[in-house]
């Protein structure tokens, strides 16, 4: 080798050493299962990243971590703490819970004083109960750079009061999904046209949408044979059916004029949830059972993604699941289907002037529902070690996997995750589908009239009484109005067992959120 | 050794059996009951006194009472088809016929799977445009039908498969009541002509009803007590067209974690259950066996 290769080589070597140092080497997913087949994931260098986890040495300590049945939020909790020990050196005991079974589980230890646990994995909506047990996010972990990439939106859900205590690790949403090849199929639109005098197009408003829902059910549209339908929704009883319903009540009761409260009114936290823009949405729920497939209004929320991920209706609207499902690469209906918004009202009802506001455009307003959350207990005797996994599960290159696999149940919620070019490169999305799923995501973090879940103390009771209400009505044995009447009545008993301005402080908190944002 | 150390050394024997009786039975009871005066829920952790506020609550809970009278409409139903079911099927074993004990073995499988696991399968069969229920029917022309959204329907699915899965229980303990009846009263029967049919109702019927009371008594216990299927099929619905006692106490305790509330509920599902199956053993025997039994 000449002087000159010497020089140069030595120069190329250090310009990779530097490049290599900034996107930081590949993991390697191979010894612990099948994921490498998803490709390798760069690990981004900072606080949370293989490296600086690897000098850890927390040999001799367990971690005691509570966590959803696999596979979802389950089955990533497992296999990052896998990872955490083979880093550390620590044990990682984790304990998988099934969803009816989780909340007492978590609850009973923290209200028996006992430190069972170090780290939980829970929905976000239960930090109304949760935020006196749990440790706030140390200021350290605030400023890695997976944490400052987190959009707004779910910094806010973490957050109580002033204090991030829950530690962000998925994003969730309600969003419409639909059949694009059938909405741009000009033999759909001519058909629609003629028999409804209206153009075919995405629906707009809830009226629109149970319209075309109508119309495209119980006939072969997708030529396949088979009777298809023309809208999938979650309408189960305890199976999450209230976030469906709540999605539906946002455009109608959310008024974009009318602040400090779309659950109570914040001043006498009177319920809201039987004035006329919730009877409204419940009327539109139980006529939108005509367009539902059969068995449709029995879905829980897994036949709800099959059924649209299956091809066998037109929309459907929830979190990203049924998305992911058609997006699968045996799905029959992958790059078929497009994102969009949650359809809006153009009457929206006005709870001061006890009237119904006219909108030229439609009120839209983003339902920011659920989403898996974590959190390290206060109790916890382990918190260095406890915020040190959680920083690690969801470093950039555990969360560039994890967004790949739909059943782990992770979805987008840091900046970077809303860029086309990510699914299209890793999942082979067509660009257009990319494009309006990340469109409609990432544009519900610029609304300002937004519906959050209801964080309060007793949120299951409040939601249990909801959707026992909403379920009588879509039986048929109550009529709309008379079942959330029942519903408000029992709201306001629950308030005075728990205690108005207990509710009402929490509820501030959450009135903050959906009215202007952090 | 005087009478008074007699009594304690035989007592002394008794203790251990007493303290694991208690442990295992009455102080989960006793617990159960002292939670049930307490308010314990998500916010107010723990055993405070609220009196008898939740059993006053109880009282005027109508969705618990519509879910105890649809309970029993349940229970009352299925066990009295699983009885005339398990009494055919041990009819048919008992006597010699081919390949008896392969079928005796077939007829205990639905007993011996996991309630969840069949209910999923069930859900799964009844799954309206999936499930091969409505396929199968419709081959024969019938259906489709709304198995798990309408209400009647969802009624009936829920008790057909309580009904498939615990009929093997009256079959068995209705053919060990057959296998141990004595020969001589069937032989002078046949030998007096009687058929078949009188045979049974005269002989067979009346020698198997203290086997059969019991056997009903247990079922109806049980019985009582359907969550599983209810949970995994219907969650309830549609509306609370088939929710039961234990799935809205379930929800209240587990989902809703009202502790305080749903032990009350329990305690109260469980006097009545007590009161209830006393006197439908109590009258079964009356009709059945005679005041003097």
């Amino acid at each position: 080798m000449t002087r000159k290769n010497f020089l140069h080589a030595s120069i190329c070597a250090l310009a990779i050493t530097i490049a290599s140092g900034a996107q930081g080497a590949d993991v390697n997913y191979d010894q612990y299962g099948d994921y490498a087949k998803y490709g390798a994931a760069a690990d981004v260098p900072g606080a949370c990243s293989y490296q600086a986890i690897d000098q850890k040495d927390y040999s001799g300590r367990t971690l005691k971590v509570i966590s959803h049945a696999v596979p979802v939020i389950g089955e990533p909790t497992d296999l990052h703490a896998r990872q955490f020990e083979a880093l550390t050196g620590a044990k990682v005991d984790v304990v998988h819970i099934p969803f009816g079974d989780l909340y007492q589980r978590i609850m009973i230890p923290f209200q028996t004083q006992q430190a069972a646990y170090d780290v939980l994995f829970y929905p976000s909506l239960w930090i109304g109960d949760l935020h006196g047990f749990l440790a706030p996010v140390p200021a350290a972990y605030k400023e890695v750079s997976g944490m400052k990439d987190v959009t707004q939106n779910y910094k806010d859900v973490a957050t109580w009061g002033e204090e991030m205590v829950q530690y962000p690790v998925d994003g969730d949403r309600h969003y419409l999904k639909y059949r694009s090849d059938i909405f741009d199929d000009p033999d759909m639109q001519a058909k629609y046209k003629t028999e409804t005098g209206k153009d075919l197009k995405v629906p707009a408003t809830w009226e629109e949408y149970n319209a075309v829902a109508k119309f495209f059910s119980g006939w072969d549209w997708a030529g396949d044979g088979q009777p298809h339908f023309g809208s999938a929704e979650v309408t189960k009883r305890d199976d999450l059916m209230f976030s469906a319903f709540i999605s539906r009540v946002a455009a109608y009761a959310k008024n974009p004029n009318v602040k400090g409260g779309f659950f109570f009114d914040l001043e006498t936290m009177e319920p809201q949830v039987n004035n006329p823009g919730w009877v409204k949405a419940l009327e539109m729920f139980i006529d939108a059972q005509k367009a539902f497939p059969p068995g449709g209004a029995n879905f829980g929320l897994g036949d709800e993604i099959f059924s649209f991920g299956g091809g066998q209706a037109l929309m459907s609207y929830s979190w990203d699941d049924a998305f992911i499902q058609a997006q699968e690469k045996d799905s029959p209906i992958r790059n078929k289907v497009a994102a969009a918004p949650l359809p809006g009202a153009s009457e929206v009802w006005n709870r001061t002037t006890k009237s119904w506001d006219k909108f030229e455009t439609p009120n839209t307003p983003p339902y920011i529902t659920w989403g898996w959350t974590s959190a390290v207990t206060k109790a916890s005797k382990n918190q260095d070690m406890a915020f040190d996994y959680l920083c690690f599960f969801s470093n950039e290159a555990n969360t560039t996997l994890d967004l790949q696999i739909g059943r782990f149940g992770v979805n987008p919620y840091r900046t970077t995750h809303f860029d086309p070019k990510f699914w299209q490169d890793k999942l082979g999305w067509e660009p257009k589908v990319a494009e309006t799923y990340v469109k409609t995501l990432s544009g519900m973090d610029d609304s300002t009239n937004r519906v959050f879940d209801l964080r309060v103390p007793g949120v299951n009771q409040f939601m249990s009484s909801l959707a026992n209400g909403v379920a009588e009505a879509m039986a048929g044995q109550k009529n709309a109005q008379e079942a959330l009447d029942g519903v408000a009545a029992q709201w306001s008993e629950i308030i005075d067992k728990i205690g108005t301005e207990k509710v009402r402080d929490a509820y501030a908190n959450v009135v903050a959120l959906e009215d202007h944002g952090r | 050794m005087g009478q008074t150390g007699l009594r304690f050394y035989k007592f002394s024997f008794l203790l251990p059996g007493f303290l694991v009786l208690l442990a295992i039975i009455l102080f989960p009871l006793l617990f159960t009951i002292r939670v049930s005066l307490s308010g314990w829920d998500a916010i107010a952790p723990g055993l405070n006194w609220a009196g008898l506020t939740n059993y006053a609550h109880v009282f005027s809970d109508g969705r618990f009472w519509e879910a105890m009278l649809r309970l029993s409409a349940m229970a009352v139903g299925t066990v009295l088809v699983q009885y005339v079911l398990g009494f055919a099927l041990a009819l048919l074993v008992w006597r010699d016929i081919l390949f008896r004990r392969i079928f005796r073995v077939l007829f205990l499988i639905p007993m011996m799977t996991t309630p969840v696991i069949m209910s999923v399968i069930w859900r799964t069969i009844f799954h309206e445009s999936l499930g091969p229920a409505n396929d199968v029917l419709g081959l024969i022309g019938l259906g489709p039908y709304p198995w798990l959204t309408s209400a009647n329907f969802a009624m009936a699915a829920v008790m057909l498969v309580e009904i498939w899965q615990w009929t093997p229980f009256m079959f068995l303990l209705l053919l060990a009541g057959l296998l141990s009846l004595p020969r001589e009263p069937f032989l002078a029967a046949a030998i007096d002509g009687a058929g078949p049919v009188r045979t049974f109702f005269n002989v067979t019927f009346p020698l198997l009803v203290p086997v059969s009371i019991g056997a009903v008594v247990i079922r109806l216990i049980e019985a009582s007590k359907i969550m599983e299927t209810v949970y995994v099929l219907t969650s309830g619905g549609p509306g609370t067209a088939t929710e039961t006692a234990g799935y809205y106490i379930y929800i209240k305790g587990l989902r809703d974690f009202e502790i305080g509330y749903a032990a009350s509920l329990s305690i109260t599902y469980l006097v009545i259950m007590i009161v209830l199956l006393t006197i439908i053993a109590k009258l079964l025997v009356r009709i059945f066996i005679g005041r003097s039994a």
